[in-house]
């Protein structure tokens, strides 16, 4: 509860300070909670459904808690040009890694691409998609 | 004396292992100088010593390129052919400057344009940019000197300044190589906008899929904030959604709410960001500007083609063999920058397909090669040039796949507002489905019943499931809010007309039906 108190008042007065509020707390806890989401509507003088209706339509938020580390790929038309949907077909059955699809990460020219937090990984094949996804789980 | 080597540190670079070679270097004793993307993205990790090339490096190739045996030379970088053909307005800077340092900033020419636009005064600014003729590069291609002067006229006592950093077509990242090869001039490009309009506050909004350009407009921002005074700037995220890089849902977003796309009208020039007048432009739409105040809006609008003033940052993607950044004047041939300038495909095979202007643009076979890079004869060809980006496919691509994805990334980014995105593109991956796997539609209960007058009877044939197809397209196109809706239909008809063969069309099967 302190946690979000803090988050909320670092960006009071902001304008729109809506989605930098959700951008830290989903960095800090890796989900949404709904304790935070109640906070943050009696902060800023919003519904909860107000607040969940933002948080459920972006794809960077989540409101159920999820451990896993998250890989990116890329699924959009430069790298499937490049040949990534043979590649994700390559990616041993695992629970372990969260494999998220994302739509471009601007190295269309060298892809097939992921992202791992803020590590870009550029030029993937089967060998070197295996290993990043052994290094995370 | 020691050895200086220039390395970027661009996402692209570091993503293709630029601080493993850049750490290699400095191990071996050399000064390594980190600067912004030369954009010949299939020599990254490119290095730079004395003027000449080497590259792609790995850590490995290190010891070779300072004995000077290395077979990665490619000689003088700025004689090599891909830089040499370009007309670098924009992009001048590219692989010259380290992107966050003043000093070298100043000395190559920045500034120039804000201290221009201070000298000759607003409405003299604005008249720069509408006699260059530059017309938005996010897409829609709208002059900048007239949302400009929509603003400038508007009485408010607050006006901003949004940079649409969000970005999220496929094929393009010239807006990135920006911000992080140059964020000073984007921001002495919002500057001048700022001072044209009478606006004091501004935001770039950066999709969240790059916190590298984020991070280095960040410090950009805090780097030149006393020189931009009274003009304050502020970078926010987004989060992850496509829709929120149209201007209204991007406001929204900015506002703190759902991206949803808004009505126009009201037009974002007249009730923009907290209903205030406000110009929204494009990082390469702002990035211009610079240039264009310091060098004279004629001197920008005589390079171009038709109506399409001034240079292009295009983007080679895909299976592209010299995959990369290439800024020229409108006008360059569609053939030229895929077979010339790109090279052809990286596999070797036959280019099949080019997706020209990201996810929302059409597909254009190899006889479209003849077009010349403009808005207007994309437009004329069925399609549209978008922010530039080209994919290039080669003949393994399955283009009723590439259909079928083109209605699945619209469903999966409508913003929900309108019927024929939301539901329309759901139902369009279903029937794309449908055609790819040759099974039309079988009649439902309600069409076998006898007694119904108006349903057909029976099973669709695959020849109606594609009219259907057209038809569900058409829907779309006129009965959607925004172009995601609207221009979905571009990549999809785009590939049917072009390739029937892959929906089944011209299948023996079909005519014995
Ligand atoms: C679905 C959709 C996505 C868009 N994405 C972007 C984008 O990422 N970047 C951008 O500058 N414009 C984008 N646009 C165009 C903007 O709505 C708008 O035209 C542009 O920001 C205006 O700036 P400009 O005149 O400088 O191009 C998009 C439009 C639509 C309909
Ligand atoms: S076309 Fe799609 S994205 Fe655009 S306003 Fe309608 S539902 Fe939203
Ligand atoms: S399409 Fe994959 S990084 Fe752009």
């Amino acid at each position: 509860m302190e946690r979000f108190a803090e988050i909320i008042a670092a960006h009071a007065g902001r304008e729109g300070a809506l989605l930098p509020i959700l951008h830290d707390v989903q960095a800090a806890f890796g989900h949404v909670p709904e304790e935070a989401e109640r906070a943050i509507a009696a902060a800023l003088n919003l519904s909860r459904a107000e607040v969940h209706g933002v948080v459920s339509f972006y794809h960077d938020f989540h409101a159920e808690a999820d451990a896993r580390p998250v890989l990116k790929l890329c699924r959009a038309e430069a790298c499937q040009a490049r040949g990534v949907d043979a590649l994700a077909a390559t990616l041993p059955e695992q629970n372990r890694v969260k494999v998220e699809t994302v739509y471009c990460l601007g190295l269309c020219s060298v892809g097939p691409n992921a992202m791992v937090g803020g590590k870009v990984h550029a030029r993937l094949d089967g060998a070197k998609l295996a290993a990043l996804v052994e290094s995370l789980a | 004396m020691t050895v200086t080597v220039r390395i970027s540190d661009d996402a692209l670079a570091l993503a293709c292992g630029a601080d493993e070679v850049a750490a290699a270097f400095a191990k071996a004793g050399c000064t390594v100088e980190r600067v912004s993307s030369w954009g010949m993205h299939w020599l990254e990790p490119l290095a730079e010593i004395d003027g000449a090339g080497y590259g792609p490096l790995t850590a490995d190739d290190v010891p070779a390129v300072l004995a000077g045996t290395s077979p990665l030379g490619i000689g003088p970088i700025a004689e090599h052919p891909f830089i040499a053909r370009q007309q670098r307005f924009t992009f001048a800077r590219a692989g010259k400057t380290r992107p966050l340092n003043l000093g070298d900033y100043a000395a190559s020419g920045g500034w120039a344009g804000l201290r221009k636009a201070h000298d000759i005064g607003a409405e003299a600014t604005i008249a720069e940019v509408t006699a260059s003729g530059l017309r938005g590069r996010g897409g829609a291609g709208f002059p900048a000197g007239i949302k400009w002067t929509t603003v400038a006229k508007a009485k408010a006592a607050q006006k901003y300044v949004v940079c649409n950093a969000d970005e999220g077509d496929s094929a393009t990242f010239a807006d990135r190589m920006v911000m992080e090869g140059d964020p000073f001039m984007l921001i002495e490009g919002m500057a001048i906008a700022a001072y044209a309009v009478g606006a004091t506050r501004g935001y770039v909004y950066i999709r969240s899929e790059y916190p590298h350009a984020i991070a280095k407009m960040e410090a950009a921002v805090r780097a030149c904030a006393h020189i931009i005074a009274p003009f304050v700037l502020e970078v926010r995220t987004g989060a992850g959604a496509y829709v929120c890089g149209e201007e209204t849902s991007l406001l929204n977003s900015l506002e703190g709410k759902r991206g949803e796309v808004r009505a126009k009208p009201p037009l974002p020039a007249l009730e923009g960001l907290f209903g205030k007048p406000t110009v929204v432009n494009n990082v390469l739409t702002l990035a211009a500007v610079p240039w264009i105040l310091a060098h004279g809006g004629t001197a920008y609008a005589a390079v171009g083609f038709g109506r399409s003033k001034g240079t292009m940052p295009i983007q080679l993607a895909g299976n592209v063999k010299h995959g990369g950044l290439f800024e020229v004047g409108f006008g360059i041939t569609l053939g030229e920058l895929v077979n010339e300038i790109g090279g052809g495909t990286a596999s070797g095979r036959p280019v099949r397909a080019v997706q020209v202007g990201g996810p929302l643009g059409a597909y254009h076979p190899p006889s479209d090669f003849h077009l010349p890079f403009d808005y207007e004869s994309f437009a004329a060809a069925d399609g549209l040039i978008g922010h530039a980006g080209l994919t290039v496919f080669d003949d393994t691509a399955d283009m009723s796949a590439q259909a079928r994805f083109a209605m699945e990334f619209c469903a999966a980014e409508s913003c929900g507002k309108c019927t024929p995105c939301r539901i329309g593109s759901t139902r369009g991956v279903e029937l794309i489905d449908r055609i790819r796997a040759r099974a039309p539609r079988a009649a439902d209960a309600v069409e076998r019943l006898p007694q119904t007058h108006n349903a057909r009877k029976g099973a669709r044939t695959l020849a109606e499931e594609i009219t259907l197809l057209e038809d569900l397209c058409e829907t779309m196109k006129f009965g959607s809010l925004c172009a995601l809706g609207g221009f979905t239909p571009y990549p999809v008809l785009s590939a049917l007309r072009h390739w029937p063969e892959d929906f089944g069309a011209a299948l023996p099967a079909e005519a014995a039906e």
